[in-house]
C-alpha cells in the first residue's frame, strides 16, 4: 500500500491508502476526493484529472508521455509540475506522494 | 431561415455508435431514418473523444479503434441510405395532435416523424469554456467558441487560444479579416496539421500576426466589451490588448435540450423499459448511454442490443398492420435483398 495525500485548493487534505497498480486518479475517485472529475475514466482523453505534483516528488513520479502532454493542452493553468493523475501508476516508491488538486478542472 | 419540412419514419437524435446501429436494425424492417448530430461527423464519443484508442469488448472484434468502429458501422448501414444532418442540435421535440412528432433544430430545420429515437449519449457535444473568472459576461459579445460568419470578425483585434486544428485553422482563415491577430498556446508544440503550423510561423515571421507562448489567466474589460487579457508566460505576465477572444479547448458533453422534453429524467438519464426501450412517452425511445434501467451498463454492446429490440417496437407503431416475421440475415433472402448482397 502507498499513502497518497491530495490537497484541495482550499487546503483540505485527504490521505488515501492506494494499492500499487491502480492510478493516482483511481485512488482519488475510489475515495471520493473532490476536484478530480475523470470524465473519461482514465483513458487520457479528457484532462479533468489534472493535479500538481508536489515539487519534492516531481522526479520520482516521472515524466509525461506525449499523449499526456497533448492532453494537458485541454487543462487549465498548467504548470511544470502538472500531471494527469490517470497517467501516474501507484508503486511502492510513491508511498507518501503529495499532489495538489487545482481550483477547477476544465 | 425556414427550410422545408422533412417527413420520415424515424428521426434518430445522435450519431454515436448506438444511433448508427439503430439505422441498421430499423433498416432491416424497412424503416427510413434521418440522423441528427451537433458534431460535424458521425461516431459520437468514439470519433470525438478516442478515435485512435482501442476498444476490446465489441463482440467479434478483438480490437478496434473508435474511428475504425465508426467507419465499419457506416459501411454496415450504407445499404439503408440514412440521411445525416450534422452541425445541428435538436432543440425542440413536441407531440402533435395526430400523435406524430415535430422536431426543430437550431438551424430551424423541421422534421415530422412517427417515432423518435434518442441516442444522445452523454448529451450534446459543446465547446469547453475556460474557467476564467467572469468569462460568461463576454460570451457572445467578445468571446466566441465558434465562427459562423467570418465577416463578423472584420477589423477586430483577435486573440485565438489553443494549439489544435480549430485554433490554427481559424487563425489562418480570419487573418485576412482581422485588424490584428495573435495566437496563444501553452507550449511551442502544436497538435494541428504541420502545414498549418508552418503557415502560422511564416505569418509571424512576416509580422502579419503575433504568437505568445503562455496561458491566458485574466480577462479585462467592461459591460461585455473586452479590452485585453493577461497572459502568463515563462518570462512573467504580459498584458495583451484585444477586443475578441476565440478559445479552442475541445468539446465536452452537456446534456442540453434533452432535459426539456418531459421524459422524467433520473440523474440526467432517461428511464426506459427493457422490452422496447421506450420512454415514458409512447413513440419516443432512448438507447445507448442516455438511457437507464435496472442493471444498465454504459457499453456500446448494450446499446446495440437496445437498438434491435427498440426497432421491433418502432415497427409496430409505424406499420401497425404489418406483422414482423423473425428472420436471420444469414438465410433470409428478403433481408439479403435489403442489404444488397443478393
Ligand atoms: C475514452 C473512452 C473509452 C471508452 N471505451 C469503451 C470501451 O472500451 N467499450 C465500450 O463499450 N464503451 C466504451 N466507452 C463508452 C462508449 O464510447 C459509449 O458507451 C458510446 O459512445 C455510447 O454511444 P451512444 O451512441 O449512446 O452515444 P455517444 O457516443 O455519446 O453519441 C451521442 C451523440 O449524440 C449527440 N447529441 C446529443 N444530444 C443532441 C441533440 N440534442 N442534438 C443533436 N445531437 C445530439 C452528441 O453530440 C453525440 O455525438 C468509452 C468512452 C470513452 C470516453
Ligand atoms: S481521467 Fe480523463 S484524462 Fe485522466
Amino acid at each position: 500500500m502507498a499513502k497518497i495525500t491530495y490537497i484541495e485548493h482550499n487546503g483540505t487534505e485527504h490521505v488515501v491508502e492506494a494499492e500499487p497498480g491502480m492510478t493516482v486518479m483511481e485512488a482519488a475517485v475510489k475515495n471520493s476526493v473532490p476536484g478530480i472529475e475523470a470524465e473519461c475514466g482514465g483513458a487520457c482523453a479528457c484532462a479533468t484529472c489534472h493535479v500538481y505534483v508536489d515539487p519534492s516528488w516531481k522526479d520520482k513520479v516521472g515524466a509525461r508521455e506525449d499523449m499526456e502532454e497533448d492532453m494537458l493542452d485541454f487543462a487549465f493553468e498548467v504548470e511544470d509540475n502538472s500531471r494527469l493523475s490517470c497517467q501516474i501508476k501507484v508503486t511502492a516508491e510513491l508511498d507518501g506522494l503529495i499532489v495538489k488538486v487545482p481550483e477547477k478542472q476544465f | 431561415m425556414s427550410l422545408s419540412e422533412i417527413e420520415t419514419d424515424v428521426v434518430i437524435i445522435g450519431g454515436g455508435p448506438c444511433g448508427l446501429f439503430a439505422v441498421f436494425e430499423l433498416g432491416l424492417l424497412d424503416l427510413k431514418c434521418h440522423v441528427i448530430d451537433i458534431l460535424d461527423r458521425p461516431g459520437g464519443q468514439c470519433a470525438e473523444l478516442y478515435p485512435e484508442k482501442p476498444i476490446y469488448d465489441i463482440p467479434g472484434m478483438p480490437v478496434v479503434t473508435g474511428q475504425e468502429l465508426t467507419d465499419q458501422l457506416l459501411e454496415q448501414i450504407k445499404p439503408f441510405n440514412p440521411e445525416f444532418h450534422f452541425n445541428q442540435r435538436v432543440d425542440a421535440l413536441e407531440r402533435q395532435a395526430d400523435d406524430s412528432f415535430r422536431l426543430v433544430t437550431d438551424d430551424n430545420q423541421v422534421f415530422r416523424t412517427r417515432v423518435v429515437v434518442i441516442a444522445a449519449g452523454g448529451g450534446s457535444f459543446t465547446p469547453k469554456r475556460p474557467p476564467l473568472p467572469g468569462i460568461e459576461d463576454y460570451e457572445g459579445t467578445s468571446v466566441f467558441y465558434s465562427v459562423k460568419r467570418m465577416e463578423d470578425f472584420r477589423d477586430k483585434n483577435i486573440l485565438v487560444v489553443g494549439g489544435g486544428d480549430s485554433a490554427l485553422d481559424w487563425v489562418l482563415n480570419l487573418l485576412p479579416f482581422a485588424k490584428q491577430m495573435a495566437l496563444v498556446h501553452r507550449r511551442d508544440k502544436f497538435r494541428a496539421a504541420p502545414d498549418s503550423v508552418n503557415r502560422m510561423h511564416a505569418k509571424v515571421a512576416e509580422d502579419a500576426m503575433q504568437f505568445h507562448m503562455g496561458q491566458v489567466t485574466q480577462l479585462h474589460g467592461n459591460n461585455g466589451q473586452l479590452e485585453g487579457v493577461t497572459i502568463k508566460t515563462t518570462d512573467g505576465e504580459i498584458h495583451h490588448e484585444c477586443d475578441t477572444v476565440l478559445p479552442f479547448f475541445g468539446l465536452t458533453m452537456k446534456l442540453g435540450p434533452v432535459a426539456e422534453w418531459g421524459l422524467n429524467l433520473e440523474q440526467n438519464l432517461i428511464p426506459v423499459d427493457t422490452e422496447k426501450f421506450e420512454t415514458s412517452e409512447p413513440g419516443i425511445f432512448a438507447i445507448g448511454d442516455i438511457n437507464t434501467y435496472p442493471g444498465k451498463l454504459k457499453l456500446i454492446l448494450s446499446g446495440f442490443h437496445e437498438a434491435a429490440l427498440m426497432s421491433q417496437a418502432a415497427h409496430k407503431i409505424i406499420r401497425p398492420d404489418e406483422k414482423v416475421v423473425f428472420q436471420y440475415t444469414t438465410s433470409s433472402s428478403s433481408l439479403q435483398k435489403k442489404l444488397g448482397v443478393r
